[in-house]
């Protein structure tokens, strides 16, 4: 029985774990809007910029990117 | 899941020396991609075939990347950057054949690319610039209370890079091939309106190629940042 409730409290964990991806999700939906809101102001200018935006997300998304390691470590590690 | 198994070629347990189907589609991979860059610059001619196109499209592209993100005298690395971009674009794109492996969507593999780029990036610092390397963690412009806090931070910053330059490109393989394995799934469950999850996995396919080339893309411009950081580790 106790057994189960750990393995019950895991998965919680898990779950829970994955609102962190949520907060990535966000994170490069505002880069990207952010990135196409003043693309749109100075269109000339955006096209060199290009490597700045996938460099932000890149970042933005890395922070996602350790809940999800931490999910997979909860499954599989502990 | 079946597709993300290793697989000994010949039967037999796994050693390190054992051809698998991972040793299989790397060795496409690498075929591949020669064979784009070998065949393309073979002929030279002025109206270029598209496979010349092709190769000299991809090769002025990261030429480009290179140059832009990681400054000018970055560009004697570029045969390194290059042969990444390819390989992992390769690795990426042959994934999605139907049946295929993909090889990127393991951690052991993209891992092993990552620690290359983060131990020479970091030997390269300390040799190109000796101990003012460690300036990159020691923020000049911020006030002197805080530095040691940001030199701690930036410490921490700095050694999860290769965990998440390995896991993005690893996770996002992986999770775009389970996405496409559920909605298969679901077709030969629904029985009569099969059609709709097929339909759905259609469009996937495509956002997976969309995908393959974009994380093969940042991969490299990853790459190229933290060698700039190495080329010019003052703040």
């Amino acid at each position: 029985m106790e057994g189960d409730i750990a393995e019950m409290g895991k998965y919680i964990g898990v779950g829970l774990t994955a609102i962190g991806m949520g907060g990535a999700a966000i994170g490069v939906g505002n880069i990207a809007g952010n990135f196409l809101s003043g693309a749109l102001r100075n269109p000339s200018a955006a096209a060199g910029q290009t490597a700045m935006l996938f460099i932000g997300i890149a970042f933005a998304e890395a922070l996602g990117i350790f809940s999800f390691l931490v999910a997979l470590l909860l499954m599989f590690a502990v | 899941m079946d597709q993300f198994e290793v697989k000994a070629l010949f039967g037999g347990d796994i050693a390190w020396y054992t051809p698998t189907n991972v040793t299989l589609w790397m060795a496409l991979t690498v075929l591949a991609a020669t064979a784009l860059m070998v065949l393309g610059a073979r002929k030279r001619a002025i109206i270029p075939s598209r496979g010349q196109s092709a190769a000299e499209m991809a090769y002025g592209f990261i030429y480009k990347m290179v140059e832009d993100v990681a400054g000018h005298d970055a560009v004697r690395f570029f045969p390194h950057v290059f042969t990444l971009f390819m390989f992992v674009l390769f690795a990426n794109l042959l994934g999605l054949i139907p049946f295929a492996f993909t090889t990127t969507s393991h951690i052991a593999v993209t891992a092993v690319l990552a620690l290359t780029v983060f131990l020479s990036v970091t030997a390269l610092g300390f040799i190109l610039n000796g101990t003012k390397f460690l300036g990159l963690f020691w923020v000049s412009s911020a006030p002197l209370a805080l530095r040691p806090v940001l030199a701690l931070i930036e410490l921490i910053s700095y050694f999860a890079r290769p965990i998440s330059h390995s896991i993005r490109l690893a996770g996002a393989m992986m999770a775009g091939h389970a996405v496409a394995k559920v909605f298969a799934g679901f077709a030969s469950a629904l029985g009569a309106i099969f059609f709709v999850p097929v339909l759905a996995v259609t469009a996937l396919y495509a956002l997976e190629l969309l995908v393959a080339v974009i994380q093969a893309y940042v991969f490299t411009i990853l790459t190229c940042v933290y060698l700039r950081d190495a080329l010019h580790p003052s703040h």
